[in-house]
């Protein structure tokens, strides 16, 4: 379990000190076993049943580090680790030998990956603080290795916007620890009851509008296009893919957690975060629609995307809610992360940015274009897919509530989908425009945006395992 | 894993597989391609022939696999899905053919011919599906993969006609989703049974069920291309000819009409449908389709889009025959989706080999087509006698189980419907003949690609398909009663699907 943490700040210091040329098999390799141990981990908790924990150096609560997987957690760090390993692969054949943002993108990489997986273990509110953080500022350095003055700004933005979030969520734990005197979630979770004081509402509050800040929930979605729509590609894969379910993952676990009974006294509390996801939905659906870039067009497609992960929360209180949460995080996740590498690869290819300039790619870039395509199907939800999964358990968990308007609201998500997805597709499929010229890309480029977009597909066909897994909730 | 689990499966893989296969081949590998095609649709022929043999013994064939905790996805070939089943692997067989012959030389075969055997497989699915979650599934991915042969050819038309194509199926496809998980809400499972699932909810549903029967009509019809779902249909007659050949007269319409058959029959009941009163109104709807699409076929010079609008009225004939309350109009229904399948992919071949070999496109430059091309002419009159229901076609013996149906139910107006239609029929087809036969031809035509060699006065490719189509719709029709024939089976099929053990004729 501590090797999850500590296997890639390893590589990422040796590619640090040995340059990204070695560095990035080191990475590769490290990430491979990481995969392996996700597995393992997921594995032995599915097998287990229950949450397995870990005190480092023996040091327990409430003064040393606990680490704790259960099934949620150990779900998210497949994930994690099953779309950063291809990403690398990708990111080793993307970046030019001797590219200054080559250099900087396997380090900060590292340390991302680290701190993401600290975060899904981490059992205690001050150490989750720490590896948001990390996460925080590493994915704002690599937003800025891109070097350009747009990129700059934009993780500048970026920057404000990641470091106001973790401060809220850092005045909200100081409230606790004043009020409890502890900031571990296990000791925690008892002692909050619906007589808390008001004090503790307040901490909550504090934490929780700051990590929607994070997640780049409507409205706090103003730092995310530009920072991920101008990132290069295998960044703002990791970015859409994993950096902002990491904040979600923590607003799910808080508000299952410590925050349960706080939420369990005032139940319209609950529909606040479904209506700002309602409103991403439209609006950045509305704004993907409209974009002209096609990488912005993904990033607002985030924005969307990840309204559908705040709608669960009204129905929390019944079954099959977290299971679809989680089923949205991993299509999207590997739908999003196949989609930008792919757009990525078109980009690299025809040198154009623009939506229009894919005219004819179809004939040129088949690959990619299948797994735009592919990964396309996920957003929209259409079968096979996991996306489709995701969906159909939202519907269920909606009419099991007889929540109708939230029914309505994710098929709508779905049809504003396509609008944009088949506004790329359509455009792919139109007859070159004679004299373009059109570079080679390696092909592993091609295969790996492939891989994720078929991973998401694929998922699709079998989830059981998956959501037997979710099941097992600490 | 059983040969009875196996079974399902392998139909399925006989078109996947190669279709996979053949997106990863290079466009010069003509010989693999081609070779590749043949033996999945040779091999998919053999597994049918084994299963429809299995299923008339009376052996079940079904294999499931979990999704989600109490979603499974369910195959099973029973009658009903063999009657379309071996409906599309013959076909399949004769597009293949042809569609070699149409696209020689073409750019992009590799990925037509890829997405051509991805809707083969879709279209397997729909009719080994065993419930309603993995009818949606393969339902989807029929609309998915028939995309990209809407627009194979890259023009801004194609991209229209592909645009409204999927504009109409995916809202379509929200529909029927919507549909299927209340359904599933309700009931916990959606599973296909004889005689329907839905009458075991009780009477408080009726409402519920009745919203439920609309969405997913709603759904199923703009495939079917029920009046007023049917726009995207004459749009998409833009794609190449095998394209609207197969897809478009067989099988994305077709699955649009056999799913609104398995939802009638299977999962509401044809008994308690009646009961809910909704069997009514969608003959109603049907029957307006009917004279509609004919009425606006008159008026179409282009050929195809007047084949097309004739899908539209033709189609509902199958879904009049599964609204008439009774066995006979449910064998007129079921029939028919079998033998306009072969009458209107024999026209459509035809009418692609009017462009291919002369350039004609339109029913204003058909004069003298005949003497010209008398083979081709001679299936395209088979196939349009055979869509007006002139005996000794396999027409005649849809109308006629349709009338009986339609008398036997009480619905006499729906005789009146057929015989109009029939009429309309008459009025846009028998033109068309004239004009071929007996007009003659201009001093050129309009673009002639392959000259005339003796009898070979086209491609053998495309000569033949049609001809063996239009022989099968004759034999359809004269060797009705043999066992074996599709109304053969048709019967068999209802006798399974009504409670009190139906009396036939």
């Amino acid at each position: 379990m501590i090797w999850l943490i500590l296997l890639p700040l390893v590589w990422a210091s040796l590619a640090f000190i040995l340059g990204a040329g070695r560095g990035k098999w080191l990475a590769i390799a490290g990430l491979a076993a990481q995969t392996g141990l996700a597995f393992d981990l997921a594995a032995k908790v599915g097998a287990g049943g229950t949450a397995i924990s870990h005190t480092i150096g023996g040091w327990g609560a409430p003064l040393g580090i606990d680490l704790t997987a259960d099934g949620l957690s150990a779900a998210m760090l497949l994930l994690t680790q099953c779309v950063a390993l291809p990403l690398a692969v990708y990111a080793s054949a993307y970046y030019k030998r001797d590219e200054a943002a080559g250099a900087y993108f396997w380090p900060l990489a590292g340390f991302l990956i680290s701190g993401l997986n600290a975060l899904f273990l981490s059992a205690d509110l001050f150490n989750i603080y720490v590896t948001l953080e990390l996460v925080g500022l590493a994915a704002v350095g690599l937003v800025a290795a891109g070097g350009g003055a747009q990129q700059v700004a934009a993780a500048l933005r970026y920057l404000f916007a990641t470091l106001v979030g973790s401060g809220l969520y850092l005045l909200g734990v100081a409230l606790i620890y004043g009020a409890y005197g502890t900031v571990s979630i296990e000791v925690l979770t008892p002692l909050v009851t619906s007589e808390t004081p008001r004090l503790m509402w307040i901490a909550g509050g504090l934490m929780l509008i700051g990590l929607m800040l994070k997640t780049a929930l409507f409205p706090f979605h103003f730092w995310l296009p530009p920072a991920h729509g101008g990132a290069p590609a295998p960044v703002s894969a990791l970015l859409s893919a994993l950096v902002v379910k990491a904040s979600f993952y923590l607003i799910l676990r808080l508000w299952i957690g410590p925050f349960g009974p706080l939420i369990a006294a005032a139940e319209w509390l609950a529909w606040l975060p479904a209506l700002l996801g309602t409103l991403a939905i439209f609006w950045g659906s509305w704004r993907a629609i409209r974009a002209e870039r096609l990488k912005l067009l993904i990033a607002y497609s985030t924005v969307a995307q990840l309204g559908y992960l705040f709608l669960i929360f009204p129905l929390l209180t019944g079954h099959g809610a977290i299971q679809a949460g989680v089923m949205q995080a991993f299509a999207h996740g590997l739908a999003k992360a196949g989609m930008f590498v792919a757009a990525g690869v078109l980009i690299k290819a025809t040198g154009q940015e623009s939506v229009a300039g894919l005219a004819g790619a179809v004939e040129r870039l088949p690959i990619t274009l299948l797994a735009f395509g592919l990964a396309g199907m996920t957003l929209m939800g259409l079968p096979p897919s996991s996306g489709f999964l995701a969906k159909w358990q939202l519907i269920e968990a909606a009419l099991d509530r007889g929540y109708w308007w939230l029914v309505v609201v994710v098929l709508a998500g779905g049809l504003l989908a396509a609008v944009y997805v088949f506004r790329v597709l359509r455009q792919a499929f139109l007859l070159a425009p004679p004299g373009q010229t059109v570079a080679t890309v390696p092909r592993i480029l091609e295969w790996t945006a492939f891989a994720l977009a078929a991973a998401s597909v694929l998922l699709g066909l079998r989830g059981v395992e998956l959501m037997q897994l979710v099941g097992v909730v600490a | 894993m059983t040969t009875n689990e196996l079974l399902p499966l392998a139909v399925l893989a006989s078109s996947l597989l190669p279709g996979l296969v053949i997106f990863a081949l290079p466009e010069g590998w003509t010989t693999l391609r081609t070779t590749l095609n043949l033996f999945g649709a040779i091999a998919k022929l053999v597994l049918v022939a084994v299963l429809l043999a299995g299923v008339s013994a009376g052996e079940e064939f079904g294999v499931r696999f979990a999704v989600l905790p109490g979603l499974d996805l369910a195959f099973k070939a029973d009658a009903l899905g063999l009657l379309f089943i071996s409906l599309s692997a013959v076909l399949w067989l004769f597009t293949t053919f042809y569609a070699i012959g149409y696209l020689e030389g073409a750019p992009h075969r590799s990925r037509f011919f890829g997405f051509f055997s991805l809707c083969v497989t879709a279209t397997m699915g729909i009719a080994m599906a065993a419930n309603l979650f993995t009818f949606f599934v393969f339902y989807e991915l029929l609309t998915l993969s028939a995309f990209p042969l809407v627009v194979h050819r890259g023009t801004d038309k194609a991209m229209k006609g592909g645009t409204i194509y999927l504009a109409y199926t995916l809202i379509g496809g929200t529909a029927l989703l919507t549909g299927i998980v209340w359904l599933h809400h309700l009931l916990g499972h959606t599973e296909f049974a004889h005689t329907g699932i839905v009458a075991a909810l009780g009477p408080e549903y009726a409402g519920q069920l009745k919203i439920i029967f609309l969405l997913l009509i709603a759904g199923l019809g703009v495939k079917a291309a029920l009046v007023p779902l049917h726009g995207w249909l004459p749009q998409a007659m833009v794609a190449p000819a095998p394209v609207s050949a197969l897809l478009h007269a067989v099988a994305v319409v077709k699955a649009g009409a056999f799913g609104i058959v398995r939802i009638v029959y299977e999962v509401y009941g044809v008994e308690f449908a009646q009961s809910l009163d909704l069997l009514a109104p969608l003959a109603v709807l049907a029957a307006i389709t009917i004279v509609w699409g004919s009425f606006r076929a008159l008026f179409q010079d282009n050929l195809k889009k007047r084949l097309a609008y004739s899908t539209i009225s033709q189609v509902s004939y199958i879904v009049l025959g599964v609204a008439l309350f009774g066995p006979v109009g449910t064998i007129g229904g079921l029939v028919h989706l079998v033998h306009q399948g072969i009458m209107k992919i024999t026209l459509f071949f035809c009418a692609g080999n009017y462009a291919e070999t002369l350039g004609i496109h339109k029913v204003s430059e058909m004069n003298g087509a005949g003497r010209r091309m008398p083979l081709t002419t001679l299936a395209f009159s088979i196939g349009a006698l055979g869509m007006m229901g002139a005996p000794l076609t396999a027409g005649a013996i849809s109308k006629a189980w349709l009338s009986d149906g339609a008398a036997a139910a009480g619905m006499d107006w729906a005789i009146w419907v057929l015989w109009t239609s029939s009429l309309l029929n008459a009025a846009y087809f028998l033109p068309i003949l004239w004009r071929a036969w007996f007009r003659l031809a201009q001093a050129a035509w309009p673009e002639e690609h392959i000259p005339a060699r003796g009898w070979r006065e086209t491609a053998w490719l495309l000569l033949l398909p049609p001809l063996a189509t239009a022989i099968m719709t004759m034999a359809a029709g004269m060797l009705a009663e043999s066992p074996g024939s599709p109304l053969e089976w048709a019967k068999l099929i209802a006798e399974r699907e009504y409670r009190q053990g139906a009396t036939l004729p």
